[in-house]
């Protein structure tokens, strides 16, 4: 008899889903002048609430409330302002459990990943960032750094809360007030964070957020009296916010799309191989800019990669987000789901190989089931364009100086992987492959201190880390 | 169990002959092996460990896992009496309930084997340990000795432990060249013989890469099981020396079709524990090896514990120890 897990589903009744939401504008929720819409769960298709789509007006409103409010937060002590962001990352840590079930509703990740990975990061970050507060002239960024003003930030729905606390704590502790815009398919946790505010008495007008679509961005990016603009997402909406800033004295920072390579070399742990790469591209369901999606492995070993590789993906469980032994959640809208069966269709008819393992997917709801690309080329469209999906495209090569060559080959340079358990190789490796973060035998992993961003079409500016400041701050440089 | 003589050619393994020619052959095909990145190994280990097991699930896993235990006393103050009592606890280790089943196999040192299969009989295996258990310190001569005399006295399995020392200088052949002569004092008269188990002691061997390595060449000796350690030394098993070994076997049978059994032993004391290890053996090997034929836990103090949630399965509510069998 097979040993079949039975459900362990994390109860949703410790999140109280209101029927509709407001804005948050100066320290308190109103209603938008704009018109509404509606946030689903992508796991059932279920309406969750009704959310207020931010008008050209309401957002003026939130960014002159974020001026008002930096003359006085601006002028806070260092000190004073750690308090407050120390003050929100214990807050989220105490409702870690209330962030990770909404965020897994909202966004269709499997609860194991909003619990065990997004919340205690993104306390992590605020605690990181609360640190710094008082600390800027020790940062490197000269003597007497100062804040930028009213920071517009616009968030991606791969990593709804995340995101936020990559641009709200940096933003903060540098003495700077937002308004941020989360996508409008996961907008729930980032009004718990306002909520989350409130109860750190955090002045009001510091965090204002705006919820919408496409237009409310523009409105955000685009208003005269944002100072720095910071924005995640594709990277299609990040050229078309460069060219609207173009010309301006705004600063921006822009992490776009990316297409990273995983190379595997013959002498790698194999076994933590195929596990980074499962982890590489089906972690949030391959919705990660920086996911493995391009796996190169060497040919010698490309046989016993892909053996392994299968059988391990034939251990994956695709399901309820909500079940604690859910490994693959739901795709997070029907618009994404349509481009990665759009993009597949296309490595179908390009004639390379597509593998999925035997997997039941529930009847509603968005679902892809993990899937891998054999016999791809260079040549082939999946494998250079982003899919944003739990799908991998595997290339082979023969020599470090092939793999270097391939890896490289691509308009993006996010993330890089490399997988040897040759110590100088590592080095090499990492000194030529044109990607912000470089992977030595392992993936996906994220921590405040370390700095994020890319190279060519994958964006510009650093987030996270003492790098991250500098991009909040008057004519600091690293 | 299998039970051909360990002289029967193997057809899967006879490509490796060349393997083991000599030292410096094993050396190289150890040596040539996927290495194990720590770090990463044990970041599978404690995933896995996540899994969560409710209900149903729980209650099939208990049973298993019960079926799984090789009750074990391996004391110096060990005596008939004390072993007698183990012996029937394995039969019958939840007197009270008669759909509790029996554990797979009851490990003790060879001079009592007598004692415990005058009990057990057919119902439950009897394990000895051999070849100067724990510490496998002793010549050759002395080390099957203690094997045959084992086997003479009825023993079905025979756990074995290797020459640390050996394998840590580097002289594979030695340690290849004594699991094949432990295996040939394994064979009966009649000519079947008793299963054999090798236990590493991985916590003397210190890295994943040696445990990876000491599994292959048990393996290319013609073991039934790989063990991780005697229970004398910490650590003892641990979920992630368990992974290791559960892909070695994995891989093996995928190189040569031979199927080979991994028994993790000392330091597993809680149902939750166990559960853990079965998840990975799932999810890790596969489901051929949820089977006391395939996985064995070594342990004194486990059986207990899962026959404490077994109950609480069943009645609802937790009963204090004083409601189990001391042995």
């Amino acid at each position: 008899m097979a040993f079949e897990y039975a459900p362990a589903p994390e109860s949703r009744s410790i999140v109280d889903i209101k029927p509709s939401y407001g804005l948050f504008i100066d320290g308190e929720f109103v209603d938008g002048r704009g018109s509404s819409f509606k946030t689903i769960n992508p796991a059932t298709e279920e309406t969750l609430a009704e959310i207020a789509e931010a008008s050209d007006a309401d957002v003026d409103l939130a960014v002159r409330a974020a001026r008002r409010a930096f003359r006085g937060w601006s002028r806070l002590s260092g000190k004073e302002r750690a308090k407050y962001l120390f003050r929100i990352a214990r807050i989220i840590q105490e409702r870690g459990r209330e962030l990770a079930v909404l965020e897994s509703i909202d966004n269709g990740k499997p609860i194991k990943e909003s619990r065990d990975v997004d919340v205690p990061i993104v306390a992590a970050h605020f605690f990181y960032y609360a640190g710094w507060a008082d600390k800027l002239e020790y940062a490197g960024l000269g003597p007497a750094p100062q804040p930028l003003g009213v920071a517009g930030q616009v968030i991606p729905w791969n990593f709804p809360l995340l995101m936020l606390a990559w641009k709200v704590a940096p933003a903060l502790a540098c003495g700077n007030t937002v308004v941020l815009k989360p996508a409008e398919t996961t907008p729930l946790t980032a009004l718990l964070f306002a909520e989350i505010c409130q109860q750190a008495d955090l002045p009001p007008g510091v965090v204002n957020i705006v919820t919408g679509a496409g237009a409310t961005g523009q409105a955000v990016v685009a208003h005269p009296d944002v100072d720095k603009v910071a924005f995640t997402g594709s990277t299609a909406v990040g050229k078309a916010i460069a060219r609207a800033i173009a010309g301006t004295d705004k600063k921006a920072t822009l992490e776009l799309g990316g297409k990273a390579a995983n190379i595997v070399f013959d002498d790698a742990p194999i076994d933590q191989a195929v596990e980074g790469i499962v982890g590489g591209i089906f972690f949030n369901q391959g919705h990660v800019c920086c996911a493995g999606s391009r796996l190169l492995v060497q040919e010698s070993v490309a046989d016993e990669v892909l053996a392994k590789l299968k059988r391990r993906m034939g251990t994956l469980r695709v399901g309820d987000p909500l079940d604690k032994n859910t490994d693959i959640g739901a795709i997070n809208s029907a618009e994404q789901l349509a481009r990665i069966r759009e993009l597949s269709e296309i490595g179908e008819s390009e004639g390379a190989e597509r593998w999925s393992p035997a997997c039941d997917l529930p009847s509603s709801g968005f679902w892809f089931p993990p899937t891998i690309f054999t016999g791809v080329t260079q040549a082939h469209r999946i494998a250079r364009e982003e899919v944003f999906g739990p799908v991998l495209s595997v290339l082979t090569f023969r020599t470090p100086a092939e793999a270097i060559e391939k890896a490289n080959n691509t308009p993006y340079g996010l993330s890089a992987g490399v997988w040897t358990e040759k110590g100088s190789r590592i080095l090499h490796m990492a000194s030529q492959l044109r990607a912000g973060v470089v992977w030595a035998n392992t993936f996906n992993k994220f921590d405040p201190a370390s700095p994020f961003g890319g190279y060519k079409e994958s964006g510009y500016g650093r987030e996270g880390g003492r790098q991250g400041l500098a991009a909040y701050l008057k004519g600091a440089d690293l | 169990m299998p039970t051909s003589a360990p002289t029967d050619p193997v057809p899967g393994l006879a490509a490796y002959s060349e393997v083991t020619a000599s030292d410096a052959s094993l050396r190289r095909f150890l040596h040539g092996l996927p290495g194990v990145d720590q770090v990463g190994a044990e970041a599978r280990a404690a995933g896995l460990g996540t899994r969560s097991i409710k209900t149903t699930a729980k209650a099939w896993a208990l049973d298993l896992a019960i079926r799984m235990v090789d009750l074990t006393t391996l004391e110096g103050q060990d005596t008939p009496g004390k072993v007698r009592a183990l012996a029937n606890k394995a039969l019958r280790p939840d007197p009270a309930d008669p759909t509790c089943p029996s554990v797979a196999a009851v490990c003790v040192y060879g001079d009592l084997v007598g004692e415990v299969k005058a009990i057990v009989g057919d119902q439950v295996n009897v394990a000895a340990v051999a070849t100067a258990f724990p510490s496998g310190r002793a010549s050759m001569d002395v080390k099957l000795a203690d094997t045959r005399d084992a086997v003479a006295n009825g023993a079905d399995e025979i756990d074995m432990v290797i020459d640390r020392g050996a394998f840590l200088a580097g002289r594979y052949l030695q340690v290849f060249e004594e699991i094949v002569a432990t295996r040939e004092a394994c064979v009966r008269p009649d000519g079947t013989h008793a299963h054999l188990k090798v236990i590493f002691e991985t916590g003397e061997l210190q890295t994943y890469d040696n445990v990876r390595r000491a599994s292959w060449l048990a393996m290319l000796a013609g073991t039934d099981f790989i063990k991780t350690s005697t229970g004398k030394v910490q650590p003892a098993a641990t979920l992630p020396v368990t992974l290791v070994m559960l892909e070695a076997v994995r891989d093996f049978r995928e190189a040569t079709g031979v199927q080979i059994g991994v028994k993790p032993a000392g330091g597993i004391r809680t149902a939750k524990d166990a559960i853990k290890y079965l998840v990975m053996v799932n999810e890790i090997a596969g489901d051929d090896w949820l089977d006391p034929d395939w996985f064995r836990f070594g342990a004194s103090t486990l059986l207990n514990d899962l026959l404490m949630q077994r109950t609480k399965m069943t009645t609802g509510r937790y009963s204090g120890p004083d409601y189990f069998t001391l042995d």
